[in-house]
C-alpha cells in the first residue's frame, strides 16, 4: 500500500488487516514504556488544514510511538485556499524528504490531487471536506472488534449531518465491504441526495430507527461546512428531534453501543448522561485510534529497513531535459 | 487575392439544401460557383473524399481579451478557432472591463481584423458591469456590432430586470441569451447534484437550478413578446421546457455544447477538474435528452462555450477550480459522433454550426451561396487522431479530451477567400 486515500479504495482483506495489526498496537500503548522501534528512521509530516485535536494527537502519538520522527504543521486553511498554493506547501514539504504525508484538508479530493505530484511520499487521508475520513472507520471497527467477533451481519446507525460529513461517507463504503448495514438518520436538509445508493436505510424519525441498532454512532453538525444557515432551524429543535438521550438509548437493545467520532456538542447530539454511561464507547474509539494508525504508518513505510536515497522524480525530469538539451553531461 | 478551386469535395450547404460532390470556385475573396464546373484557379485544393461546407459559426466563446490574456486572446482565439474549422465566433462580455461599453467593442472587433483569420462577432452585456441591476446601451452596443446581449458566467437572475431586459431589447430585435443558473439553488456547488456529488462529498448544483430559471424566462419572454435564447443548454427539464415554449410558438431558441452531450458527470469521478464546467455535466439521462433536442430541432444550435483557464486555475481541488474547458478545436471532432451514432444527418448537424446561429445572429455568413463571402471549411470525417493538448492552438490546455482519440479532422480553413489554415498550419 504506498497511500491511503479512503476506504474505496481498501479490499475486505486489507481492512481486515489493518484492523488486526491495529489489536496488536492496542496492548503497546497500555504498557509503561510505549515504544517500538518499527519505524525508527521515517520521518512523518503531518500537514493539518484544518483544526483538529485528537486525529492530530493521535497520528502525533501513534508515530512516536513507533519511534518515527514526527513534525506537526497547521497550516490556516484561509492562507492555502486556492490550490496552487496548497500544491506549494505539498511540493516543499515532500523536497525535505518525508516517509508519510498525513493530510487534513476542507478540500474534497486533496490526497488524491497532491499524489500525483508527490510520487516519492507516501500520503495518509486524514480527512478531506466531506468525502473521506478512512482512519476514523478503521478505529471505529477496531472499536468494535473488542465487541463484536465481526461486524458482518450488524446494524450501525448514523445520525446527524451525513451531509457534510466524511465519516458517514467512508462508513457505507465500509459497510458494502464488510458486510454490515448502515441507518443514516437525519432530515432531508442534512442528507445529500441519492445517499440510498450507497445501500443504506434512510430514516427521518430517529425513533424508528433506533430497534434493532447495534451502534448508535451520533455525529457533530458540521457547521463550517455548511453552505446555508437553514439545515435545521433551531439547535433547541435539532436536539429534539435527532438528540440522543437516555429515553432513546432506552428503547435500544441491551448490547446496543454508543459512538462519536467527536469532537462532541453535549446537549445537541448527545446528552451528558449518555455519553458518560457505560454504553459509551467514545474514549475507546480514542484509544483505539492511536493503535489504528500505527497500523496505518506501519502498513504504510513497513519494518525499519533503510531504503535507498530517492531523488524527486521533478530533478530527475529536469536533468533528463538538460542532458537532452546538452546542457548537463 | 488568389482564386481557389476546392475540387471534388462532397459539399454540403444546409442553407441552401445541398448536399452532392461539387466543385467550389471562389473568386475575390466570393463564393462564385458551386456546381460540377471546373475553372482554372491560382490555387487548388483536392477534396476527394472530404467534406466541403460553410466555416463554422461559434455563437458562444470566451476570448478573455481585454483583461485576462494570460488565458486566452484574439489572436490565440483566432488560431483555436480556424483549427477547428471555426470562421465566425461570438464573444462573451465577461472580460475586464467587460463589454459593456461600445469603446470596448469596437476594441475587439478592431483586434479580430488585425489579426485577420476569424470574423469576431462580440455580444455585449444584458446589465452594466454584468451586476444584473442597470441595463446597458443596448442600441449604442449594437451600433457598435454586438450582435447579441447576455451576461454569460452570471444569469440575469432578478425577474423585474430579466422582463425589462426582454422588453427594451425586443423593442429592437435584439437577442437576449441567458445563462440559466438559479444561483440560490446552485450556491457553492461544483459538480451536477446527485450521486456523484454525494459519493465525492462536494457541492453539488441541481439541475432544477437550470430549470426553473429557463421556466421564469420562458413565461416573461411569452408574457413581453420577446426573442430568448438558451445558452449551454444541459438539463432534461430546461430541454423540455424549450421544446414546449417551441411548440407554443414563442421565438425561443437554444443552443447544445459538445460536452453535454458527448460527456457526462462521471468524467469528474477522480476530482478531474478538467471536467468541471458550468453548467455542470449532467446525468446519462440529461445527455440523451439534449440529444434528442438536438435531433427533433429543439435545439437549433451547437456551440462550445470555449472556456480558456489557465492552468494554475485548474491545478487544485475540485471545488476550487474554475469554471470551463476549451473547445474550438474539439467542436468539430466531437460533434461528429452524433452522426455515427445516428442521432443526426451529416447536414443536419453542420447547419447547427453554419446556417442555424448565422441566421439567428442576423450574420451575413453561414452559407456558401453564390457571391457570399467565401468562408470555408474542409474536413476529413472519417480521419482519426489523438488529441495532445499541447499542441492546442489555444493558449489552455483545460480539455478533457486529452489523449483521447478522435475522428474527424480539418484539413483547410478559408476565410475570406484567404486560406488560413491548411494540415495543421495556420497562415497568418
Amino acid at each position: 500500500m504506498k497511500h491511503l486515500f479512503g476506504i474505496a479504495q481498501l479490499s475486505r482483506e486489507q481492512i481486515e488487516y489493518l484492523v488486526n495489526l491495529g489489536a496488536s498496537f492496542v496492548e503497546l500503548s497500555r504498557r509503561s514504556v510505549k515504544k517500538a522501534p518499527t519505524l525508527r528512521g521515517k520521518t512523518i509530516i503531518n500537514l493539518f488544514f484544518e483544526n483538529s485535536t485528537r486525529t492530530r494527537t493521535s497520528f502525533e502519538l501513534a508515530g512516536k510511538r513507533l519511534s518515527a520522527d514526527v513534525i506537526n504543521i497547521s497550516a490556516s486553511t484561509s492562507a492555502t485556499k486556492k490550490g496552487e498554493s496548497l500544491l506549494d506547501t505539498g511540493e516543499t514539504l515532500a523536497a525535505m524528504q518525508p516517509h508519510v504525508l498525513v493530510i487534513r484538508h476542507a478540500i474534497a479530493g486533496t490526497c488524491e490531487f497532491l499524489a500525483d505530484y508527490l510520487p516519492d511520499t507516501s500520503i495518509v487521508n486524514a480527512g478531506d471536506g466531506a468525502h473521506e475520513h478512512p482512519t476514523q472507520i478503521l478505529t471505529d471497527l477496531l472499536t468494535l472488534k473488542q465487541t463484536w467477533d465481526s461486524p458482518q451481519g450488524k446494524v450501525i446507525t448514523i445520525v446527524g449531518d451525513i451531509a457534510h460529513s466524511r465519516v458517514a461517507r467512508s462508513h457505507l463504503l465500509a459497510a458494502q465491504k464488510l458486510g454490515y448495514s448502515v441507518r443514516v438518520v437525519a432530515p432531508k436538509t442534512l442528507l445529500p441526495l441519492a445517499i440510498e445508493r450507497f445501500g443504506c436505510e434512510v430514516y427521518h424519525d430517529f425513533d424508528a430507527a433506533i430497534p434493532g441498532s447495534d451502534v448508535l454512532y451520533m455525529l457533530r453538525m458540521q457547521t463550517e461546512r455548511m453552505t446555508s444557515s437553514c439545515c435545521f432551524p433551531s439547535i433547541r429543535e435539532y436536539h429534539e428531534a435527532y438528540g440522543l438521550n437516555r429515553r432513546r438509548l432506552d428503547m435500544a437493545g441491551k448490547d446496543c453501543v454508543v459512538m462519536h467520532p467527536g469532537p462532541m456538542n453535549r446537549g445537541v447530539e448527545i446528552t451528558s448522561d449518555v455519553a458518560d454511561s457505560a454504553r459509551s464507547h467514545i474514549l475507546d474509539q480514542v484509544e483505539c485510534g492511536v493503535a489504528v494508525r500505527m497500523a496505518v504508518l506501519t502498513a504504510l513505510c513497513g519494518g525499519g529497513q533503510t531504503e535507498p536515497v530517492r531523488r524527486s522524480r521533478k530533478r530527475e525530469q529536469a536533468e533528463a531535459a538538460m542532458k537532452a538539451q546538452g546542457k548537463l553531461l | 487575392m488568389m482564386d481557389v478551386l476546392i475540387h471534388g469535395g462532397r459539399v454540403i450547404d444546409p442553407a441552401n439544401g445541398l448536399d452532392g460532390i461539387a466543385n467550389v470556385m471562389i473568386k475575390d475573396g466570393c463564393i462564385a460557383a458551386v456546381g460540377e464546373g471546373k475553372h482554372k484557379a491560382g490555387t487548388e485544393i483536392d477534396a476527394s473524399g472530404l467534406i466541403v461546407c460553410p466555416g463554422l459559426v461559434d455563437m458562444h466563446v470566451h476570448l478573455r481579451e481585454p483583461g485576462q490574456e494570460w488565458k486566452e486572446d484574439v489572436e490565440s482565439g483566432s488560431k483555436a478557432a480556424v483549427a477547428g474549422g471555426v470562421t465566425s465566433m461570438c464573444c462573451m462580455p465577461n472580460t475586464t472591463p467587460r463589454l459593456d461599453h461600445a469603446g470596448v467593442i469596437r476594441q475587439v472587433i478592431e483586434r479580430a481584423g488585425e489579426i485577420g483569420l476569424c470574423n469576431v462577432h462580440p455580444i455585449a452585456a444584458v446589465t452594466k458591469n454584468l451586476d444584473g441591476k442597470e441595463l446597458t446601451e443596448m442600441r449604442e452596443l449594437a451600433h457598435a456590432g454586438a450582435v447579441a446581449f447576455s451576461d454569460d458566467g452570471m444569469p440575469v437572475w432578478h425577474g423585474g430586470i430579466m422582463r425589462k431586459a426582454l422588453e427594451y431589447a425586443s423593442s429592437f430585435g435584439f437577442l437576449i441569451i441567458q445563462h440559466a443558473e438559479d444561483l440560490q439553488l446552485t450556491q457553492d456547488g461544483c459538480v451536477n447534484e446527485g450521486w456523484i456529488s454525494t459519493q465525492l462529498g462536494v457541492e453539488g448544483m441541481p439541475a432544477e437550478g437550470e430549470d426553473d430559471m429557463v421556466a421564469r424566462d420562458i413565461m416573461l419572454t411569452r408574457l413581453v413578446d420577446a426573442r430568448y435564447h438558451v445558452a449551454h443548454i444541459s438539463s432534461k427539464g430546461a430541454v423540455e421546457l424549450v421544446r414546449r415554449a417551441r411548440n407554443e410558438g414563442l421565438k425561443i431558441s437554444a443552443e447544445a455544447a459538445p460536452h453535454h452531450f458527448a460527456l457526462t458527470e462521471e468524467e469528474v469521478l477522480g476530482f478531474n477538474t478538467d471536467a468541471k464546467m458550468n453548467p455542470p455535466l449532467r446525468t446519462e439521462e440529461d445527455r440523451q435528452a439534449v440529444i434528442e433536442g438536438l435531433s427533433d430541432g429543439t435545439i437549433e444550435i451547437i456551440a462550445t462555450d470555449h472556456a480558456p483557464h489557465h492552468e494554475d486555475d485548474k491545478r487544485c481541488g475540485l471545488s476550487c477550480a474554475a469554471f470551463g474547458i476549451v473547445g474550438l478545436e474539439t467542436m468539430l471532432p466531437v460533434s461528429l459522433g452524433l452522426v455515427r451514432d445516428g442521432m443526426l444527418s451529416l447536414p443536419d448537424l453542420l447547419a447547427k454550426m453554419t446556417s442555424n446561429p448565422a441566421k439567428l445572429l442576423n450574420l451575413d455568413t453561414g452559407t456558401l451561396s453564390h457571391d457570399a463571402v467565401a468562408d470555408v471549411c474542409i474536413f476529413d470525417p472519417e480521419a482519426t487522431w489523438r488529441l495532445d493538448r499541447n499542441k492546442l492552438f489555444s493558449k489552455s490546455k483545460n480539455t478533457p479530451w486529452h489523449d483521447k482519440a478522435m475522428t474527424g479532422k480539418v484539413t483547410h480553413t478559408i476565410k475570406g477567400g484567404r486560406i488560413v489554415f491548411e494540415h495543421g498550419t495556420i497562415h497568418a
